[in-house]
């Protein structure tokens, strides 16, 4: 089971597999939305979450949304956008787009996991409620 | 219990004790929270006030009254939505329970007791606006009560910080029910509008109130001995319309307390109806 991990930031990407390996992820790494797209066909049968920044270069992760749910061939997986954008215009553009959560940097592991389970992803160590 | 301003002094002691056994960092502009959190630990261990409570520890190591003075600060803070089984129960059974019963009144009364910031009885708001069919036509009072001044100031101002709104509540209630207002999060006036708050210390004289079908006491009764929870529940099933329910922590019951109820199980939420 893959989570795939898509952010320019190097230190931000390490911070997200470190919460989500704990969860019983294994996971694919991506700098930007065009290399997240091309790593989701190379596992497209085992990535079960995504997570991805909005600001990216080359193409960026409302753009990944768009052509990812453009993409009839692909089932729907859930898509966590983690984001320092926070205005709620933008945030709806990116919900309407296909985005399921959104969660808003500076996160930590409580927030992040809370929203898992918000959007039914299933995790070993998560209680549904994503409450302790 | 004494509701006395909190010395400089009991501020520094929790902050500090807090941080040396928690690394958990609070200032002083939390005192509101402070205030909230551990009048009931004073109270249940017999204190006429927080800053007795700290001059007692600073007299003498008390390493159990320690440890629950850093697990009351340092437990999760409301939030929106929290725990989500009493939100599926109310979707899936009890609004369109109450909105048969309730159908020759219209009208409905939901009481967040302990309501702290205001997540919950807004919480609830957000919920009735989705999943509540003719809620216009109906009226409904939403109550949140608490001891504190404090936390009663915030929940009526309805911001919230970023860190508040990230968690628990769904991003598509956020965009649709919230405002930015600077760095906070508004909720717009529709839904601020709907929910009126009290100040109410659950073990003095209560306030009048109008008769509840919905309650909310999640995570209040474990702070009491077992004769002060029975002394605040028949207390609540006095404010409780017949059939009412009632709602409790997950860690929490009215079983060998109060016959008065009956535990009802609906999917995985747990709640307490009035026989």
């Amino acid at each position: 089971m893959h989570a795939l991990i898509i952010d320019d930031s190097r230190a931000i990407r390490r911070i997200l597999r470190r919460i989500v390996e704990p969860l019983g992820f294994s996971v694919l790494e991506a700098e930007h939305g065009q290399d997240g797209l091309k790593k989701l066909h190379e596992h497209i049968e085992t990535v079960e979450l995504i997570l991805v920044d909005w600001n990216m270069p080359v193409m960026d992760g409302l753009q990944f949304v768009k052509a990812l749910r453009a993409d009839p061939a692909i089932r729907r997986i859930p898509i966590v956008m983690v984001t320092t954008e926070t205005e709620p215009a933008q945030m709806a553009r990116a919900l309407m787009a296909g985005v399921d959560e959104f969660v808003m940097k500076p996160f930590t592991v409580e927030i992040l996991t809370e929203k898992l389970a918000l959007i039914g992803v299933r995790t070993p160590t998560v209680h549904a409620s994503g409450q302790p | 219990m004494s509701t006395a301003t909190l010395t400089p002094d009991a501020i520094s002691y929790v902050c500090t004790t807090v941080r040396e056994r928690s690394a958990i960092e609070l200032d002083v502009s939390k005192s509101y929270l402070i205030e909230a959190r551990l009048a009931p630990v004073a109270r249940s261990n017999g204190f006429d006030s927080i800053n007795d409570l700290v001059q007692s520890l600073r007299r003498q190591r008390q390493i159990k009254l320690e440890a629950q003075l850093v697990e009351a600060m340092t437990t999760n803070e409301t939030s929106f939505f929290r725990d989500v089984h009493p939100f599926e129960s109310l979707q899936k059974t009890l609004f369109s329970e109450f909105k048969t019963r309730n159908a020759a009144t219209r009208s409905l009364n939901i009481w967040s007791a302990a309501c702290s910031t205001g997540q919950e009885i807004y919480s609830i708001a957000m919920h009735l606006r989705e999943h509540f069919a003719d809620l216009a036509s109906w009226k409904v009072q939403l109550v949140g009560t608490d001891l504190s001044d404090d936390v009663l100031a915030r929940a009526s101002a309805a911001k919230f910080s970023q860190i508040e709104v990230n968690r628990g509540l769904p991003a598509a209630l956020l965009v649709k029910h919230f405002q930015r207002s600077g760095l906070q999060w508004e909720l717009k006036p529709e839904v601020r509008s709907m929910a009126r708050f009290m100040k109410l210390n659950l073990i003095e004289r209560w306030p009048p109130l109008p008769v509840m079908d919905i309650v909310f006491l999640r995570n209040v009764l474990i702070y009491f001995s077992p004769e002060t929870k029975r002394a605040i529940l028949e207390k609540v099933r006095r404010v409780m319309a017949p059939n009412a329910v009632l709602f409790l922590g997950a860690a929490e019951t009215t079983m060998g307390l109060d016959a008065g109820f009956e535990r009802v199980q609906v999917g995985n939420s747990v709640f307490y109806r009035l026989k």
